[in-house]
Formats: structure tokens, sequence, C-alpha cells
């Protein structure tokens, strides 16, 4: 099948990718362009651990071909440090409330509750658990999901705040 | 997990769309937010030659109203129709039915039109266009007409659809203001399919029900549209003998598929179970 | 330098050592996704391999044709059976002492199991290639039914043991039967029964479940002929034995096999044993001369690799009629599928079943275990499970709420009775195990008075009243579970993997600057060890945990480990970094002395450095003892400061707990929901209580997954149903419960630091909770043992059966 080329900004940098149409946009991440963070867990789109952030939607990036998102918006996990290299709040709030143990489905859930988020400012715990229901986690339970996402909401709220102040 | 190999399309325009369809014919499958398609073809369980994206084609994104009548077209996506303060004034049971699709991610991507013109009788959107009367427009090379939902479901992934036809946009005529509604949906988990689900739409004089119209997911291989089941509210109140009677006539053209949700047995008692919980919850949401 | 002076609790503090809730290490990495998992792995020139599997679930393979795949662009190789053969390599042994086909030899037992390996350059031809293999089966009749494997008539599965009237453990019954296993004085137990004033009898089933880890199992092969050396990379709980396994069946020397355990996400149990695909991604590497990585997908991973428990037990309690328990019989027919690729401990095919007597101290019991064959796929043992303590909690669990309901009492009043009490500790089971240490009333007056367990039993009366009145349709359950668990395998005197005595190992490397490089032989998972170990060497050698660096899983630089399952990374691990730090400490002590001018004795441990008994200002700290082994040691002494040790534990370890589970269901939609799950934990000494937290919530997510709907089932033809997450139950955040964590501590007094395992606790104890609580909904209404799993569907169903539907 012959090759197209698909045009992307990833992380704030143009990026280019040879694909087949067929070929799923996850892998296009994980094979061409080194960003392993979006990772694959299962073949029902069920999991999330593929999700990543494009043009302002959560999106399952194993339930996309590449040739869709020609030139596509996309922040993946490895684009949610700060410019300083300081954790961002979220990548933050879940490590100070153990919100990750094996890790694997941590990209995804952090993509997820990024957007969320956004949309939400000072989301309620449901409004979280519902939030989060397209991501699934073997490890943790939610509880402590749960608490990093308010931390981090919390984080968010406050730091306009202390901007303004200043 | 990894598809067979197709060739893809990107329209801009129905009628190149529809072009498409006609040219590829059996080996061409319309690709909308492919939510339901890509999953299909990951399993290699659809293996479609050709895939005709329809996501550039203008024509078929955009809700308006038009009179008394909701146009959305057929590429909105739930997660567009959620956010939509006019779906939510005018027709809100839409906006709680696709609260209760799939996930979050997949309402971003996954569209209006993917839920209804797929066929599946899983999905939860066709049974409210049953209870709302929507039409469907469908545009074919060189062709326009108008379906009614009620008329539109045959059985099991079979529509009235043409082959080289696709689904445009919904039109709804707008329920009267204070209209009552609910869509009641009972699912193993967030994500699944309902093991039983019934929408109500309906509108009350003081506790009297004066229309009523119930619509099924996923009991039967087709949405169903209760309409011996509405009919015997009509005229009453929601007392116990009324949705008794009303139960007993949705569960006798109910026929579920068993599975790992449940037996016929199950689903089916449960189906009344939805129906008499949505109906109530619709009438306490009605104002006369 | 820093001239102030620390407090005592500073100087604590800044270590971060046992007790605290240090942050993770591995948080760093994994949050920014930056963890390094299987397939993120890239090798020059490396290929992809992917299986053909079977269609059927018992049929001969007639012919294989792999020419059309071959000529797939992109496919280099198909492997079967025949080139397997080549090498020696079509069957391998499992590790519970039997054969597995790596590739269908003849005939395939199982649905999905493995027929070819197709070799290409990328996935996508892989899977193309895949496609393209054509086979031709003779459907032979199916046996998914254990209970019916030993039938007269039952159709021969394993045609390789033709003859073969004795296995690995012992003689066998019949051409579908595995093993006999027996504990316990059966004549002792049979008397008490006849004797007895109640005994309650019931089959007790666990049904089979899967791990599922969200990472699915993997691996990269890579052979470099120039050298005769095989790397591996794969998701290998216990690195170390895949490669003594691997030398074993290639008969490569194992000082020329490297095998690397990178991160893993997620195992519990699901990667302990060997699997088709690395074998058969080594074997195409050696063919190839290319690096070959193999990774199953989900369905694939469900429907293949191995299961968790299918044991159905049948469970009789005796009991005087004050309700004082008097003998304990079981007997368990264990479905081990085509294969038996258990992960357990050579002389017990069984696990740590003979855990039954639980909590409770029972005179005699006596538990006999018969493995059997079916057309399903093999394993058992995995998922949190201890190595069959899931199972056996549930048997005792659910019998003792069983013999409560019959006697009319209390379920929490029954347990009390029956405890085994704190004085009886060391306590010698009636099956042989020595439980360590335990206080088990004290635990569980605290979880009842947590719950106001007796406003929960009026509320339940009351709800009882209005339900039978019809004022409501909803019932309430109350579900109680105290488990004792046994982890930390294990005794060299009972336990070993393949001959392999189950020990555990640490090595301590200090530098001259003061900070530390620290392996072990365990592997984490998730588990957090990069966190936890460090934190035990700064609490015994006094260095900040921040400057120790912790690795596992690198088979050339890691010390021999039996790896990480069944809960023994801290009891075995655990006590290993112990010793290992106590040795580098003693030697401090020896260095202090010198640099003090004292006698060792002289000097006494004080956080994070010696001080001279009496001498309160001469003081060594740590870093310049270090030092001091790199820049002046001792006469006589070796300079540095290093140690190694190999930990054979003197026995298990027991943890215990106590869940209480409330639970509310509608009887007419089988709806249920959790309302409140309250878990104390007794794991002993407590590293990391953020991480104790974090095992329990995800162990009783597990859990409650189990009780409530997850399984893997099988038509009566074999087909699998339910093999993935279209319809094996996984919750989300929504399904999923609010869990309440509690604690007491009753420290292991065998172990150097007094701590048990935790991880598979809240999976052994949640079980029977949820079980528990279903099941005492509905025992009002005349029921006495309901099935798990307890979807909506069979919930329904129990209330349908009883009548409640009108």
């Amino acid at each position: 099948m012959t090759k197209t080329q698909v045009k992307m900004r990833v992380n704030g940098r143009a990026v280019e990718a040879l694909v087949e149409p067929r070929t799923l946009l996850i892998h296009v991440f994980r094979e061409q362009l080194n960003l392993t963070g979006a990772h694959i867990g299962c073949d029902t789109t069920h999991c999330g651990a593929c999700t990543v952030d494009l043009d302002g939607k959560s999106v399952k990036s194993c339930t996309m071909f590449a040739v869709q998102v020609d030139g596509a918006t996309i922040t993946t996990i490895e684009g949610m440090a700060n410019a300083d290299g300081s954790l961002s709040a979220l990548q933050e709030g879940f490590r100070m409330e153990h919100g990750l143990q094996c890790g694997f489905c941590t990209p995804g859930m952090i993509m997820r509750a990024h957007r969320l988020l956004q949309e939400n400012p000072n989301p309620s715990e449901e409004e979280i658990r519902f939030g989060i229901s397209g991501n699934l986690c073997r490890c943790t339970g939610y509880q402590n999901i749960v608490k990093a996402i308010q931390y981090a909401a919390a984080k968010l709220r406050d730091a306009p705040q202390k901007e303004a102040a200043e | 997990m990894i598809p067979g190999s197709f060739s893809y399309h990107r329209p801009q325009s129905i009628a190149e769309a529809t072009g498409l369809l006609a040219q590829h014919a059996d080996g061409a499958r319309v690709l909308a937010g492919g939510q339901s398609l890509i999953p299909m073809m990951k399993l290699r369980l659809a293996a479609p030659e050709h895939l005709i994206d329809i996501a550039a084609v203008a024509e078929l994104k955009g809700i308006e109203r038009k009179a008394d009548t909701l146009r959305i077209g057929a590429m909105t996506t739930q997660h567009e129709l959620i956010a939509s303060p006019l779906v939510a004034e005018t027709i809100p049971i839409i906006r709680e039915t696709s609260l209760l699709v799939a996930d979050p991610q997949v309402r971003y991507v996954g569209t209006l039109g993917g839920n209804l013109a797929n066929g599946d009788p899983g999905n939860d959107m066709p049974a409210i266009m049953l209870c709302l009367d929507a039409s469907y427009r469908l545009m074919g090379r060189g062709s326009e007409r108008v379906v009614k939902a009620r008329d539109f479901y045959k059985g099991t992934y079979a529509t009235a659809l043409g082959d080289a036809e696709i689904l445009a946009a919904i039109e709804i005529p707008i329920p009267p203001a204070g209209h009552g509604y609910a869509y009641e949906k009972l699912k193993r988990k967030i994500g699944d399919y309902a093991t039983a689900a019934a929408g109500v739409i309906l509108t009350a004089q003081g506790g009297t029900i004066s229309s009523c119209a119930i619509g099924l997911s996923n009991l039967a291989d087709t949405p169903i549209y209760a309409q011996a089941a509405g009919a015997e509210v009509l005229g009453r109140s929601l007392d116990a003998p009324t949705i008794a009677a009303a139960v007993k006539a949705a569960r006798a053209l109910m026929a579920p598929a068993a599975d790992t949700r449940g037996s016929v047995e199950y689903r089916t008692y449960v189906g009344g179970v939805m129906v008499e919980r949505a109906l109530k919850r619709a009438l306490a949401r009605a104002r006369s | 330098m820093n001239t102030a002076v620390l407090t005592r609790e500073q100087r604590e503090a800044k270590l971060e050592g046992m007790g605290c809730k240090r942050k993770r290490v591995e948080d760093i990495r994994f949050t920014q996704g930056k963890g390094n998992y299987i397939d993120d792995l890239k090798l020059p020139g490396m290929l992809f391999g992917d299986f053909v599997r079977s269609q059927y679930a018992h049929a001969r393979i007639k012919r294989i044709d792999t020419s059309k795949a071959k000529q797939v662009p992109g496919v280099l190789a198909v492997l079967t059976a025949e080139e397997l053969k080549g090498v020696n390599l079509a069957w391998m042994p499992t590790l519970a002492g039997d054969v597995q086909m790596v590739l269908a030899d003849g005939k395939v037992l199982f649905q999905n199991q493995e027929i070819a390996f197709v070799v290409a350059e990328d996935r996508y031809a892989a899977a193309d290639g895949v496609e393209a293999v054509e086979v031709e089966y003779e459907e032979l009749p199916v046996i998914v039914d254990p209970f019916k494997s030993m039938a007269a008539d039952a159709p021969v599965l394993r045609e390789d043991l033709a003859g073969k009237t004795s296995g690995a453990h012992g003689a066998r019954k019949h051409h579908n039967h595995i093993f006999e296993w027996s504990v316990g004085d059966k004549a002792a137990t049979d008397a008490a029964f006849a004797g007895a004033e109640v005994t309650i009898k019931e089959l007790i089933s666990y049904h089979r479940t899967h791990p599922s880890p969200l990472e699915t199992c993997q691996c990269v092969a890579s052979f470099d002929k120039i050298k005769g050396e095989l790397t591996v990379y794969g998701t290998f709980q216990a690195p170390h034995v895949i490669r003594t396994v691997a030398t074993l069946i290639s008969k490569i020397p194992e000082h020329k096999i490297h095998v690397i355990a990178p991160d893993i996400g997620g195992g519990f149990g699901n990667k302990v044993g060997a699997y088709p695909g690395y074998i058969c991604a080594i074997v195409a590497s050696i063919v190839t001369g290319l690096p070959v990585k193999w990774v199953e997908d989900r369905i694939e991973n469900l429907t293949t690799t191995s299961f968790a428990r299918d044991y159905h037990m049948t469970t009789e309690i005796a009991a005087s009629k004050d309700g004082k328990v008097t003998g304990l019989r079981v007997h368990v027919l264990a479905d081990h599928g085509g294969f038996d690729a258990c992960a357990d401990p050579s002389k017990f095919p069984a696990g740590f079943f003979a855990i039954v007597t639980g909590s409770y101290d029972f005179p005699v019991a006596h538990v006999t275990v018969d493995g059997v064959y079916t057309n399903k796929a093999p394993g058992g043992v995995a998922y949190r499970c201890s190595l069959r303590v899931t199972e056996a909690a549930y048997a005792i669990e659910r019998g003792m709420d069983i013999l409560a309901q019959k006697l009319g009492m209390d379920p929490a009043e029954l347990r009390l009775k029956n405890f085994i009490k704190r004085e009886q500790f060391p306590y010698q089971s009636a099956l042989g195990w020595e439980y360590d240490s335990g206080d088990y009333h004290t635990a569980m007056n605290k979880a009842l008075e947590a719950v106001s367990y007796q406003a929960l039993r009026a509320e339940q009366a009351a709800k009882r009243e209005a339900f039978k009145r019809g004022e409501t349709r909803e019932i309430m359950g109350i579900g109680l579970c105290f488990f004792t668990e046994i982890v930390g395998a294990g005794p060299s005197k009972n336990c070993d993997v393949l001959g392999l005595a189950m020990f555990d190992s640490c090595e301590i490397r200090l530098h001259p600057t003061g900070s530390a490089l620290a392996r072990m032989g365990s592997k984490s998972q998730g588990q957090g060890h990069e966190t936890t170990y460090a934190q035990i060497i700064a609490s015994e050698i006094g260095i900040p945990a921040d400057d120790i660096a912790v690795e596992e899983g690198n088979t050339d630089t890691a010390p021999y480990g039996i790896g990480t399952f069944g809960s023994r990374s801290t009891p075995v691990a655990g006590a290993a970094i112990a010793m290992a730090a106590r040795k580098i400490r003693n030697k401090a002590q020896m260095i202090a002395a010198y640099l003090l001018e004292v006698h060792e004795s002289d000097l006494e441990w004080d956080i994070d450095g010696f001080r001279v008994k009496g001498l309160p200002e001469k003081f060594k700290g740590m870093k310049e003892i270090v030092w001091a082994a790199y820049h002046s040691p001792p006469p006589g002494m070796e300079p540095g400061l290093e140690a190694v040790s190999y930990y054979d534990p003197p026995n298990m370890t027991y943890p215990f707990g106590a869940y209480i589970c409330v639970m509310d269901i509608d009887v007419d939609t089988g709806v249920y929901k959790v309302r409140r799950f309250y878990a104390l934990d007794d794991c002993g000494t407590r590293i990391n209580p953020m991480i104790i937290e974090g095992q329990v919530h995800g162990g009783l997510t597990e859990a409650f997954a189990i009780a409530m709907g997850q399984e893997i089932r099988y038509d009566e033809i074999g087909n699998v149903v339910g093999g993935s997450f279209m319809d094996f139950f996984l919750p989300t955040a929504v399904e999923t419960p609010k869990w309440e964590t509690d604690h007491t501590v009753t420290p292991s007094p065998h172990h150097p630091i007094g701590a048990k395992g935790v991880g598979e606790s809240p999976n052994v104890g949640g079980v029977p909770a949820f079980s528990n609580a279903v099941n005492d909904a509905f025992s009002f209404l005349g029921t006495r043992h309901i099935q798990m799993p307890h979807d909506f569907w069979r919930n329904w169903t129990v209330a349908n059966q009883l009548g409640l539907h009108g």
C-alpha cells in the first residue's frame, strides 16, 4: 500500500510521518516519533492508555488512523512538563498523592485529566470519576488518582490568583 | 489489533462522498467518528477496501433551529451535542442519552450520524429518535430523501440506507416546552451497551398524560418504538396499574439477545423496569 | 558544612527511612511518559513476531500451509512445531513439573492455542502474515467441565502422557488426571465429623478469571551469533528463574544468557512463568540472526496466558452446637486447563491451599486436591493469589458464614469464638504451618467498632422487616472476612522452584562520597521497590533514602533471586536487604571505633552514625565513615564498604486482616451498590504507609471485580466467552467503590525488621467480603450459598428463583 505523508503539530513541534492509510495514530507516536509515553493496553478501545489531547479533545489514539488527523495539533504526555522542566500540576499531583503504581495507565490518565480540568477547573469527585471513566487502571483502585486530580485542580486554581497578587 | 489494508478517501462535499460510495460499492464503508468501525477493523471483523472519511464535508456539521425543528448535522459529535445550549434547551433527552453513550474520549469523536446509521441494536441514540419521531435526511448520488426514524431500522446492521447514500442530517420536531423526558439505561459499567434501556418523551396536564412516546434500546435486533406501550398511558395518570399495563405492553415487544449481559428472561424483565423508571422520571420533569 | 544542629526528629526525617510516606522515585519518569517498558524498546534490525492461533478448543492439526504467509511482503519466516523440534523446543517444561507445547504438535488443547509464529519486518506485516496462514483441523470432542474430565468415557486430552500412570506429583488416576495431593490427618478428621453435633458441607467454587495487568506479556529476544550470547528483555517477575529455565532448555550456558526485566506495567502473577511467545522469539532470533519482539494483544493475554483460580472446593466444617469448630475437611477439584503451568513451589501442586484452616483454631483438618486437565488455557496460579490462598480464604470464609447461618449465630461472633488466640502464637495449624504472629481479636474488634457493626445489624433487621412488608425492594448485606495470609515463599526446607531454593538477595555498595547502589533479586511491577527498599536501607545504615539507588531486573548485575510474586518481596528480599545493611553497619561500627579511638562495644548506633556511650559529643556520621572506608581503612581491614546477603527465610509470614463490606441490592434489577468497604490490614512493620494503602486500594478493586462479575467462561464446545475488555469486567472509576483503610501492627518475630507481605492481602480478603455480603443480603429469604460472580443478572436470577418478581 502506498504511503502518504501526514503533518501534525506535536508538543509544539511540526512533525511529519510517512504512513499507510491503516497506520494507527498510536503507532506513529510510538514507532516513528519516539514518543512512547502513550501505551497500548487493549484491542477494543476500552482501556484509554493511549489517550492524547488532539485539537482540544481527549482522543484514544489507538482508534484513529493517522491519515484522519493530518494538520492536527496534539499534546502527548511528553509535552506536559513546564518549559523549565518542572512537573506540571497534574504530574506533581499524581506523585504527591500516589496516583500511580506501575505507571502504564498514567500518561493516558494524565492527558485525560488535563482536558477534563481545562473544561471543568473545579470538578466534584463524582465529576472526576465520570470524567476518567474512559481510562482503566489495574493498580490504584482510582481513589488516589481522584486525589491527584483534585490536587492539580487546586494548584491550577491557586496559580492565577498568585499571579494576580504579584 | 492491526487492520487490513485499504484505500483512504477524504471527500470535501456530499456529492464527492456519495460519488465515491457509488464507485466502490460493496468494497466501501463510510468513516464518520470511527469509534465503532475502527475497532471492528482492528479485529478484522470488518475489512473494507475503501474508507470514505466524511470528516471534511462541511454540510454535515452544525446544529440549528428552524422554526419548530432542530436540525443536527450527522457529523455532530456526542460531545458537541452535550455541550450545545440549544440542544439542552429544546430537546434535553438528547443530552441525557448522549452522556450515557460510551466514555468521554469516544464521545469527543463519535458522531450522532454514526450512532444512528450503523444499525447496531446496541446503540442508544436510535431509540430516542424513535420517541422524538425524528426524520433522517439521506443523500445519494444526485438524490435526496427523507426517511422517518420509525421506518429506518430493519434488522441488525440493516437499515433503509441505500448503498450509495449517507445520512446527512437529523431533523427533529421540537417537543413542547415543559415536556417530560428520561432515558433510563441499565448497563454493567460505563462504556457498555445497554443490558436494557428505555427512553420516554411525554406531556402531561395536571398529572394526566396527554402524549407519550416510548423507545427501547438493545432489546431486539432493532430499536423499538413501543407504540402500544405509550398508548396504554394516554389520558391516564401514571398510577401503578397504568404503569404495569405500559410495562406489559412494552415487554411484549421485546426480543433481546441472550448474551453476557443476561438471559432473554432477565433482559426482558429489566427492560420493563427501565420503562417504569423512565415513565416516572419523565413525569416528574414534566410541567403542564 | 551545615553548622546548624539538627534534632533527632529532623535527622530521622532527613533519612526518609522506614515508616514514612516517602514519595516515589519511580513517579518522576512514569508521570513524564519516560518509563522503559518492553514495547518501548527498539533494537537495530528488530523484527516482530505474531501467532497463528487455534480456532478450536480440541482438534487435530491435519495441515498447516504457510506458503501464502511467506509471500506476504515483509514476512521473513514462519515457525511451526516442525522447526522447533529441530532445536528440541516444540515442548517446554512448566514450573509445575508438566510439559507444555510451545507450538501445536499434532493437536491443540484449548481455543487460541499457539499454532505458528510469523516473523516479519514490522507488526503490520506480521498481522497480515498471520491472516494468510491456512490451518486444517479435525475437531475432537471437548471437555470444559472439570467434573466430567474423569468420566470413564472422557476423551483423552494429553496423548503425550499416554501410558504414564504417574506425574511430577505422584500417581495419576485417569488419563485426564494430573495429581492428587493431600495434607492433614484423615482419620482424626473423619472421626471429628462422625462425632460432630453440627456439620456443614457446601460446594464452593472460585470461578476462572485472569490477572489482566494493563501491559500484556511481551519480550525482545536478541541472539548474538558471534558471541554465542542470548539477551532477552521481557515482562518477567522472576528474571533469574527465566534465565535458568532458558539455559536448561536452550543449552546456551547460563553466563551467556542475559535476561533483563525493565519497567513492567503490572504483573499480578501473570508474568511469572515462561510463555510460548518468549520461546518463539528466542528461536526466531537465533534463526534470523536479528532481534525479535513479541507483544501479545489483549485477547491473547486474557485467553491464553496464566488464568487464575478455577477451584471447586467441597468444604465441610464440623462444630459443636454452641459454635466451636471441631474439624475441617475440604476436597478440591482443580481445573488446570490443557497443561499444568502453575507457578507453584515444586512440592506444592496446590500452592499454599493448606492455609484453609484460616484464622480459626481447628484441632484437626484434612485436605485433598485432585488436579485435572480440560480444554482450556493452562495455568492456575496467578492474580494476587499468594499461591492458592485466595481460593483457601474464600472456602473458609464462605464456610464460616454458612456455619453461622446454620447455627443461628452472628458471623462475627462465630469468628471471635474460634479465632486463634494471641497467646497461641507461634501457632501450629492442623495442616502443618507455623503461623508466626497474630492478634486477631484486637483487629476484629477494631473493625467491628469502626463500622458500628451492631447498628448495621439493627438496620439490616429493620430493612428486612420493611422488605417483607413490601415497603422496599432493596435488601442489605453485611459481608465479613477475617483472613490469614501466608506469604514470603519460602524456607529452603520445603520451598523450591524447579529445584532452586526460594531465598532472595540483596547487594549494597557504598560509594566514597556517601551514596549507595543496591540491587536485589526481586522485581517490582509497580510495588515501588525503588522507593521502599531505599527506606529500609536508610533506616538501617543512616544514609538518606534519596542517596540510595535501587536496581532490580538485570540478571547480569542483580544477585540471584526468585523474583516478585506471592507477596514475597518484603518477607524475603526485604529481609536480605536488612541483613546486608547490617553487615555494612557492623563494618561501619569497626571503622567508627577506629576513628574515635574506642572499642566497638563502646559505641551505640544513633540514627545516622555512631556515638560513644556516655560521651554524646563523640560522634561519627555515616558519610564520614564511608569516606574513611575508601580513604583510610583501619589496618588489617579491607577497604571499601559493601555487602551481600542471600536470605533463606526460616518461615513464611502471616499477615491478616478484617474486612467488612456493606452492600445494598435492588432485587428487581440485581443491581448492587457497595455502600461501604472497610479494610483493616496487619502486615507487621509498615515500611511506607502510603504505598501499603495504594496496594490495598488496588487489590480491593481487583477483588471487587472478581466477586461482582469478572470471569473467563467457556461454552460447551470450548469457545472462550468474555475474552476481551468488551465483556471482561474491569470497573472504571465510576463503578469502583471508595475504600476505607485501617491497620494494626503485629510484627513478625522471625523477620529482621518484623515485616510481613501485604500486596495480595486485599485480593485474598476482599473477595470473601464481597461474596459474603451478597450471600448475607439474601440469606433471610432462605438461601444458603450463592455462587459468585455476583453480577446483576445472577443476583436477579437468585431473586427470581426466590419468587420475588411476582
